[in-house]
């Protein structure tokens, strides 16, 4: 019973991989971060997605109350807070927020607001359908743990 | 931290009677990691631990200066009478490579490289740059600044292991030369004390032309390309300039 718990969980951990390579929400340098995790560091992935998930809110905090202000015009300071958020989101994987960010500095670069509105509508959409992904992903790789540990007790 | 200033202090003592006193005796390379990005840091100090290196990582170039104890204003206060050794707190262990963002509030990277290669007592020190920006223009500036390696983000552990091994080779070499030169000091020591004449036959001249003319050199020596290829990344550009 216990032995198709962790192959259920499996499972579901690579569907869910597959679903967000496939559309382009992920790309392979969340493989790399895998891979760089192990038993030294086994929260390594995690640990760094909890750091953006921390920084970007911050990030896109910033972008909306920039740009909801009526008085509006400092576009580079928009521009440092939209490239930090491009730079870790590469950093971590997340491709379809980064070319997001890729419209939105174009949008940027014209002076272009409304298109920056828009554009900075789809980034908290896609922010918000990405961070529930990875929740979702962490979860199940939790209980893989947990359904191992009951597995092999003596293990531990 | 007081004993981080006794470890600065020693590293730049001659070595004594062949006693190497130098900090980073052990295998690890030890890199300095700049990025003002708290994601970035985390990820390039765990490429660096896999790579079996030891990491500091700073979050701007200003504090990278401090580690080395090139800050200008630790400086100016030394010249007015502080203790240094206070400062030591800022010093840590020899650094072997720098490998830093370019995009950085305050001191780029690229003025974080030209700092560096304007000391006398770090320009040696290789210094590796990271950008998100595939900017040829950038890149070619940064290479002929000195920079060893220009890195496109995201970094992967294919870019740090390259770097890294490199640099472990740069840094044998360079205990090699240091070898044969307190060698050398050796022979020549037992010369005056012995006026052994079989010594002779190995006389310092040579060796020292051919340590100087070490192929080593030849990476910080590549100049720009003048036209850019369909690579998958700029640094293998620089292996290429040799046949332009």
């Amino acid at each position: 019973m216990l032995g198709l718990a962790a192959d259920r969980l499996r499972a579901d951990m690579n569907r869910l991989l597959s679903f967000l390579f496939h559309q382009g929400i992920l790309d392979e340098q969340f493989l790399q971060l895998q891979q760089l995790q192990d038993e030294t560091s086994p929260n390594f992935v995690s640990e760094v997605v909890n750091i953006y998930f921390h920084e970007s809110e911050k990030l896109l905090r910033n972008l909306r109350s920039l740009l909801m202000d009526r008085e509006f015009s400092d576009y580079n300071k928009m521009g440092i807070h939209l490239n930090q958020f491009m730079g870790s989101s590469s950093s971590i994987g997340a491709k379809r927020i980064r070319n997001v960010c890729l419209a939105f500095r174009a949008a940027s670069d014209q002076n272009n607001r409304a298109g920056c509105l828009s554009a900075l509508e789809v980034l908290e959409h896609e922010y918000c359908f990405l961070k529930n992904k990875l929740h979702e992903l962490f979860q199940i790789q939790q209980q893989r743990v947990l359904a191992a540990g009951v597995r092999y007790p003596m293990q531990h | 931290m007081a004993r981080n200033g006794g470890v600065a202090w020693m590293r730049t003592t001659e070595k004594i009677d062949g006693y190497d006193l130098s900090t980073s005796d052990t295998e690890e390379v030890h890199v300095l990691a700049v990025d003002d990005s708290l994601v970035d840091r985390k990820v390039i100090e765990r490429l660096l631990r896999i790579s079996s290196c030891k990491v500091t990582a700073v979050d701007s170039g200003r504090r990278a200066l401090q580690y080395l104890g090139l800050d200008e204003e630790i400086q100016k206060k030394e010249t007015n009478g502080f203790d240094p050794f206070f400062y030591c707190d800022f010093q840590g262990l020899k650094v072997d490579l720098i490998i830093t963002d370019y995009c950085m509030p305050g001191m780029t990277g690229y003025e974080l490289l030209k700092k560096v290669k304007e000391s006398s007592a770090f320009r040696e020190i290789p210094v590796v740059i990271m950008s998100s920006e595939n900017v040829i223009a950038r890149i070619d500036r940064c290479l002929e600044e000195g920079a060893e390696d220009f890195i496109v983000k995201p970094v992967k552990l294919s870019d740090v292991k390259r770097i890294i091994d490199y640099t472990t080779t740069e840094l044998r070499e360079g205990e090699l030369r240091e070898g044969a030169r307190a060698k050398r000091r050796g022979i020549n020591k037992r010369k005056q004390r012995e006026g052994d004449d079989d010594l002779s036959s190995s006389p310092p001249s040579t060796l020292s032309s051919s340590t100087s003319s070490s192929p080593s050199s030849s990476i910080q020596s590549a100049t720009a390309p003048s036209s850019p290829s369909t690579l998958d990344s700029p640094t293998r550009r620089l292996k290429m300039t040799s046949s332009e």
